[in-house]
């Protein structure tokens, strides 16, 4: 008998079960019955056009061939709207579930796609060099229930981003593929050092991963025929199954549009949209909808005034999205400040990145922060009680 | 010969003079286990017969010999466009998004070959510690292709760090602080009088030299001014130096006050123990184990100091010293990427075509050649190993040890689909699968080196004992993908 079959045998199904969160809760109180999805915009997505300040005379100046027509615009509010690509989310919007972050960014910040996102995955300093992300020092600092699939899954790429470094994170570049593979992680025998534990750990982790993440529900929410609605359905899949996983990372790629932008943003925010919306009618068709937070995150903005080739250069500050049944919709941070770019044209920041880490891990999950943000940070007040 | 080389030639001779006469004294043979130990860690991994050629040497006689093979050039002719005049750093101005677009792709397809080029270097080379150390200081000194964006000039980094791998770290610091690689990666070229850019200054110190909590923010500002005016001539990729940016005013470095440049700087960093000592810890992490032991890295420290930084001594005294060859040393590093892959093809006499789908394998495993992730390198060590890349280095062994199979598969156009990596390349696909149906291995012919002594066949694999021991009965091809397969194999 395998590993695999003696977990079923002594129905492992039945232990996952247990409401997760309460298991946890004797231990740590990290309300991990919560979920967290991290949707990362990969590329820098250019936050001006995706939340746009059509009200403010600079946007239309600084961007001539860019901007977003004033008419087009989806109104949020009598300065601020969406790009009408965005459409799919203004249902959530007026119901007062999502909220819009303008300003989000570092000081000091870095323009290079790599070390930016290196900057957001550990929750650095400009500069300063962490080796483990942000998710992975929370999740070390108090851990999801032993019963739980994983702390945490990757879907779709093998970049542990946030989660680098975790001991119970597993990223699934394909699901069938990991399932297939799952075979070659054997764990039994004794560690006879630090490196040798190591693997052996992973190795189990992987197997029970496996074991529990055979999910197969058939939804009635239909998702949409991209890559990206694929990762979402993986996404809802994971949130089916039985065993419970406290975080899922998803990504959108393609933002870093330095030409031919119009029609690239328009068709990546559509998709962005598209796959927030399905996630949302999966989450509730699971009755989890009111248990998850989803947010986006981006290396960084981009330029405000746009180039010579119809595009955005690397930028600094932008907008990101909260999203939930227990969010408090509404606007947070502060409408870009395009009269007072730094010496690079870019914008300067609002909302420290870390302070919207700080919201998650205490206002979502009712941890400490201090820790896995090795500070203190201001939690946006977002969350409904 | 200058009066510094005649000094360190000196140095040399008495160091190995010192070595020599202990070795009289003290050492027998390394015997089989011993000699796998020190092999393994200084090479990619070795077969049978150069364990037992090793075996019968002293363990002074055998780091000496492996010592004496380093320091050449590479033997693997490098693309021909290192050679061609210099691609401006400036040629993507004025470019149409076509125009850029084709150009970016030429881009990607030479830090391919580039890294193509260095990963058959390392099969083939007659001195794998050379390479291990070139490997070793680009991830110390690090730059980027993904920054810097010239394969010429990566290439160029890259023969710089082979020439001073076993060399003198001094010589090395110096020359990597005028490296054109270096100076676009770290920002140099933008660090000028009243305007300067620390970065580099940071680095050098922090990570290059002294390591953190040796200097105060005041050094590193301090010395930035020193190395205002450092660049890199755009249209020929050469350092050049500007006076007019250069700030030649009266700087204070680590308690030392004078109208110091760049060089002089440097030289007082390395005048720090404490940049003797960094360096030590790291040979240290790489060769022997994850946990420095203090006093040996002061003894190794003290070694470098006196002399004046030659890399070779130091190593000596780390690859002799009973700490690297105890029991607490073995089988307690993980092997990167690179070791897994390398070794595996040259420990296991695989012949291969074009590298390139082991180039993009230990990418995907996380270590993409000429571009780590960022100015601290692959952090390494338990890093390596997360769930998709322990999935990805047994799904990479177990393919190669049914070869047969996977040839077939490809042949039937079937079951191996290239990484996404190489679609992106012209004709990236077709050279992938082309490049797999040349991957050979003759299992019946290295598995007769055992004939009679299946013992012997573990102890070469393994560092350790298998975690799972193979069934009773297992043997041939079965036995060998039994123990690659094991997580003891993910360990040198």
């Amino acid at each position: 008998m395998n590993r695999r079959d003696f977990l079923n045998a002594i129905g492992a199904g039945s232990v996952a079960c247990l409401a997760p969160g309460a298991a946890f809760a004797q231990r740590s109180g990290a309300a991990y019955d919560r979920l967290l999805v991290l949707v990362e915009l990969k590329g820098g997505n250019d936050g001006l056009n995706t939340v746009v300040p059509y009200a403010d005379p600079a946007y239309a100046g600084l961007r001539p061939r860019l901007a977003v027509p004033r008419d087009q615009v989806l109104q949020l509010d009598p300065q601020t709207g969406f790009h009408p690509a965005l459409e799919p989310l203004m249902a959530p919007w007026k119901n007062r579930e999502l909220a819009v972050v303008q300003g989000v960014g570092y000081p000091d910040p870095n323009l290079s796609h790599f070390r930016s996102i290196d900057i957001w995955d550990t929750a650095s300093g400009s500069n300063e060099y962490l080796t483990e992300g942000w998710l992975a020092r929370a999740f070390a600092a108090a851990p999801a229930p032993a019963a739980f699939a994983a702390d945490a899954v990757v879907v779709g790429g093998a970049e542990m981003g946030p989660l680098r470094g975790g001991v119970r994170a597993i990223a699934l570049a394909n699901p069938e593929q990991f399932l297939r593979q799952a075979r070659y992680a054997a764990p039994a025998g004794q560690a006879r050092n630090a490196a040798l534990q190591h693997i052996l750990r992973v190795e189990e982790n992987i197997a029970q991963a496996a074991a529990r993440l055979s999910g197969n529900r058939a939804f009635a929410t239909p998702f949409p025929a991209h890559p990206f609605g694929n990762a979402v359905r993986t996404a809802a899949q994971l949130v089916a199954g039985e065993a419970g996983v406290a975080a899922i990372k998803i990504a959108l790629g393609g933002f870093d549009t330095h030409s031919g932008q119009p029609a690239r943003h328009a068709q990546l925010l559509k998709a962005l949209a598209e796959g927030l919306d399905a996630l949302k009618q999966a989450l509730v068709e699971l009755g989890r909808w009111d248990s998850a937070l989803i947010m986006t995150y981006s290396e960084f903005g981009r330029r405000p005034r746009e180039n010579l080739s119809n595009g955005t250069d690397h930028g600094t500050a932008s907008v990101h999205l909260l999203l939930g049944g227990r969010v408090k919709g509404g606007l947070y941070g502060l409408p870009p400040a395009l009269s007072r770019l730094d010496g690079n044209g870019n914008l300067p920041y609002a909302v420290d990145f870390r302070d919207v880490y700080a919201t998650v891990l205490e206002r979502w999950w009712g941890t400490d922060s201090a820790r896995a943000l090795r500070g203190r940070f201001a939690a946006l007040d977002v969350i409904r009680s | 010969m200058n009066r510094l080389a005649i000094a360190r030639a000196l140095v040399l001779a008495a160091a190995s003079f010192l070595t020599a006469s202990f070795a009289l004294a003290a050492s027998g043979p390394l015997g089989f286990d011993d000699a796998r130990h020190l092999l393994n860690r200084t090479s990619f991994a070795a077969g049978p017969a150069d364990i037992e050629a090793f075996a019968a040497l002293t363990r002074e006689r055998a780091v000496d010999r492996l010592l004496a093979g380093t320091g050449k050039p590479a033997v693997t002719p490098p693309p021909a466009w290192t050679g061609e005049p210099f691609e401006s750093l400036r040629r993507f101005r004025g470019m149409s998004a076509e125009e850029r677009k084709l150009a970016v792709r030429e881009m990607v397809r030479k830090s391919v070959e580039l890294q193509s080029w260095w990963l058959t270097e390392m099969l083939v080379t007659p001195s794998p510690l050379t390479e291990k150390m070139t490997l070793f200081w680009h991830n110390h000194f690090v730059s980027s292709q993904q920054k810097v964006r010239s394969p010429q000039l990566m290439f160029r980094q890259n023969v710089l760090l082979r020439r001073h791998a076993l060399g003198n770290f001094g010589d090395l610091l110096h020359g990597i602080a005028r490296d054109p690689a270096m100076v676009i990666y770290l920002d140099s070229a933008s660090n000028r009088k009243g305007q300067p850019n620390e970065n580099f200054a940071r680095e050098v110190m922090e990570l290059f030299t002294l390591g953190e909590g040796n200097y105060t923010e005041r050094d590193i500002k301090e010395a930035a001014r020193a190395f205002t005016g450092w660049g890199v001539d755009p249209d020929r990729g050469e350092f050049v130096f500007r006076p007019r940016a250069h700030d030649d005013g009266v700087k204070t470095v680590l308690g030392r006050t004078g109208n110091f440049d760049g060089d002089a700087v440097l030289g007082i960093l390395l005048a720090q123990p404490q940049t003797a000592e960094l360096v030590a810890a790291k040979l240290w992490r790489e060769f022997v184990s994850p946990n420095p032991d203090p006093g040996e890295v002061r003894r190794i420290a003290r070694v470098l100091r006196e002399s004046d930084y030659e890399l070779r001594p130091a190593l000596r005294a780390l690859l002799t010293s009973d700490a690297f060859y105890a029991p607490e040393s073995r089988a307690v590093l993980i092997k990167s990427p690179v070791e897994l892959v390398v070794g595996t093809l040259r420990q296991f006499s695989f012949t291969t075509g074009e590298p390139l789908p082991f180039v993009l394998g230990v990418a995907a495993l996380g270590q993409n050649l000429f571009a780590p992730p960022n100015v601290k390198g692959w952090p390494g060590g338990e890093a390596w190993i997360n769930s998709t890349t322990l999935l990805g280095r047994k799904a990479l062994l177990d393919r190669l040890f049914r070869v047969e199979e996977m040839r077939a598969m490809v042949a039937e156009g079937g079951g191996v689909e290239p990484p996404k990596m190489a679609a992106r390349m012209t004709e990236g696909r077709q050279r992938f699968l082309q490049a797999l149906l040349e991957v050979q291995f003759d299992g019946a012919k290295w598995l007769s080196q055992f004939d009679g002594r299946p013992q012997q066949l573990e102890r070469v694999v393994l560092a350790s004992a298998p975690v799972s021991e193979p069934p009773q009965g297992t043997q041939g091809i079965e036995l060998i993908r039994h123990l690659v397969l094991d997580p003891a194999y993910q360990l040198k």
